[in-house]
């Protein structure tokens, strides 16, 4: 016999997950139906469910160098930006100097700013370093707007680490540089897990800088790519090979949360700091 | 053995301690004056406990010794050599915290060799130090045990065993022992004597507990809001006060202080007045008291004997009685706080019984009304 509370903590689950997964479901559902006029009926299950479009994309050549395009630029993105925002973090959370909060609310305010209000200015910044149309142009821009939530991440975490322990190393003789990567890094996986898989997510999917930093094929990525598909005449848009697509590059995501959240499980558990 | 030379530091004096002089330093955190002017000599090889209550700049001396806080002026020198502007890594000093930051991820054996590995030492020279270190702290079959795994006693003996292999010219000490348990915090005492014989290094250790500073150390400095009460043995500071803070904060239970005045005075002689009808003559003087002042009387729990006649004597009710069975604690009423008397632990004496104790002048202490002991 349940209780009100439990029928209505299961509702709200639901409701929840219906809203969040419907979509990615109603993808898989487009991606299952033949292309043609099929998709313009509501189905909930395709009545001639087929894996012809995921074949289509798999089979198209430019996805597989599209697809190392987006890996490639998505890993050195975060890897970047770890560096950069580990660095960061040590500076801005453990020492003190003055304009340290202004720096703080400076970076945290970069990031209000919608994408779109900044592409220009990326656009031109891009063409005057010569960078436009290149793998490093569009990382650039991407850790410009992932370091903001970095930095904001691992600097927090990183003041809660005790100061003892960052003191019994400098009386050991360590460096800042070795506090930092010997001492503080090992005991910060969780911190580095999540902004990892955050910045590789935002990094991933984003869309709008690429369409607009990028223009030939060999350096596009997945986004851009899934948005130039064509369909059979101007007027069509091929539903079902975008769906097919889209499901298709959700896979990797899910393999790097998988994988990142291990890290994170592991990193809580380890008792990382006590005594 | 032979050394590694090397550029990083001139090890041919390892094996060397060092004494500290500290001159007249100041430190202020923001507006407030932590610590007022202090000057200190420390001997080599001693062991100096610097003890005070919470508050009055203990750890803050520690730590600018250490290199870890800001010295406002003044110097503080390590072996002859001004430091005031030295990293903790160059002054050649050890700490042991009170938390033992220990590093969570690390090995025991790569806790204790972590030092080593920064100042580049050979793989054999780190593994005969550190199971050296380990040997004397018996800790050899937790090397590769992780702190996670070890109890709290363990864990401070690998604090001191990181402190040992480096070889220091001074160890400091933060409160080790405060996060031990009763039991636990009386052994590892005795280990801590034991290993400053053995070492002969110069130690400085910082604690609140009475208890530790008189058993450990040669010499005492109490500190008081940031300034040196008195500095000395730790039986000077037991029987020679210099004034009412050190005599009550030294020896535990604390001193009794009966509020009295000065009856007559003498050249080597102060008479004070005792429970209105009687007085008493101590053999101690100041010279700027005369009769009429308001003293405090100071005489220890210890040195009232229950039932018994002496220079000086009192009566009163007990009202708590605590049994400790080595030794029984009466407290008798008094104005102001009771009166503490220390007698056997198989006394038969209960609440509510009068009881009269007795006590000679020669172990009364006086402190005038500016706190200064007579002497």
């Amino acid at each position: 016999m349940m209780s009100i509370k439990k029928i209505s903590f299961f509702s709200l689950l639901i409701i929840i997950l219906v809203y969040t997964c419907f979509p990615f479901y109603w993808a898989v559902v487009s991606a299952l139906k033949k292309t043609g006029t099929g998709n313009f009926t509501v189905e909930y299950w395709p009545k001639q469910p087929t894996l012809e479009n995921f074949f289509y994309v798999l089979s198209r050549p430019a996805f597989g160098s599209t697809f190392f395009n987006s890996v490639f630029v998505s890993t050195l993105t975060v890897l970047f930006c770890l560096v950069i925002a580990l660095t960061a973090a040590y500076a801005l959370g453990r020492i003190k100097f003055r304009g340290r909060t202004g720096l703080l609310m400076a970076i945290l305010g970069t990031s209000m700013f919608p994408q779109v209000a900044i592409l220009s200015g990326m656009f031109e910044l891009t063409r005057s370093l010569g960078v436009y149309n290149t793998y490093q142009g569009l990382i650039m821009s991407y850790v410009v707007f992932s370091l903001p939530f970095t930095v904001w991440i691992l600097t927090s975490f990183i003041r809660d680490l005790p100061m003892e322990i960052e003191e019994a190393a400098m009386v050991d003789g360590a460096s800042s540089f070795v506090i930092l990567f010997k001492v503080f890094l090992p005991l910060m996986w969780p911190a580095i897990a999540t902004t990892a898989i955050l910045a590789f997510i935002g990094a991933w999917n984003e869309f709008l800088f690429a369409l607009t930093l990028t223009i030939s094929p060999e350096v596009t990525t997945l986004p851009v790519y899934i948005s130039r598909f064509r369909g059979e005449s101007e007027h069509e848009i091929p539903w079902p090979n975008i769906m097919a697509a889209s499901v298709l590059i959700t896979i990797p995501l899910l393999i790097v949360v998988l994988f990142f959240q291990n890290r994170i499980v592991k990193g809580l558990t380890a008792g990382a700091v006590k005594g | 053995m032979k050394r590694q030379v090397s550029h990083l530091k001139d090890r041919s004096k390892e094996d060397e301690v060092a004494d500290i002089k500290i001159d007249t330093v100041n430190k202020y955190y923001g507006d407030v004056h932590v610590i007022k002017d202090v000057s200190l000599d420390i001997k080599s090889q001693s062991f100096t406990v610097l003890v005070g209550p919470s508050g009055c700049g203990k750890s803050t001396m520690l730590r600018m010794i250490a290199g870890l806080e800001d010295i406002h002026s003044g110097t503080i020198s390590i072996d002859g050599q001004v430091v005031n502007d030295l990293p903790p890594k160059q002054r050649n000093i050890a700490m042991v915290f009170q938390s033992y930051a220990l590093y969570p991820h690390m090995t025991v054996f790569d806790n204790m060799a972590f030092g080593l590995k920064l100042e580049k030492r050979s793989k054999d020279e780190i593994n005969e130090r550190v199971q050296e270190a380990a040997r004397i702290l018996q800790i050899e079959d937790y090397l590769h045990r992780k702190p996670k795994q070890l109890s709290g006693g363990q864990r401070q003996r690998v604090a001191i065993g990181r402190a040992i292999t480096r070889k220091p010219k001074v160890f400091l000490f933060d409160e080790p022992l405060s996060n031990l348990d009763a039991a636990l915090r009386v052994q590892m005492r005795v280990e801590l004597a034991k290993l400053h014989d053995q070492l002969n290094a110069t130690m400085i250790y910082v604690t609140h507990d009475q208890t530790e500073a008189m058993t450990l150390a040669n010499d005492i400095v109490v500190l008081d809001e940031g300034i040196v009460s008195q500095k000395g043995s730790p039986m000077d500071l037991y029987n020679d006060p210099n004034n009412l803070f050190v005599g009550g904060f030294i020896g535990s239970p604390k001193m009794n202080f009966i509020s009295t005045k000065i009856t007559s005075t003498s050249s080597d002689k102060t008479e004070v007045d005792l429970m209105g009808s009687s007085t008493i003559s101590i053999p101690k003087t100041s010279a700027s008291a005369s009769a009429g002042d308001s003293v405090e009387l100071g005489i220890r729990p210890e040195h009232l004997t229950v039932n018994a006649d002496g220079d000086g004597s009192w009566e009163s009710k007990v009202f708590v009685v605590e049994k400790l069975g080595s030794g029984t604690f009466l407290y008798l009423e008094k104005e102001g706080e009771p009166l503490v008397v220390e007698t056997e632990g198989d006394s038969n004496i209960k609440v509510g019984d009068t009881v009269k104790v007795g006590f000679s002048a020669s172990r009364c202490h006086l402190f005038d009304s500016s706190k200064q002991a007579f002497k």
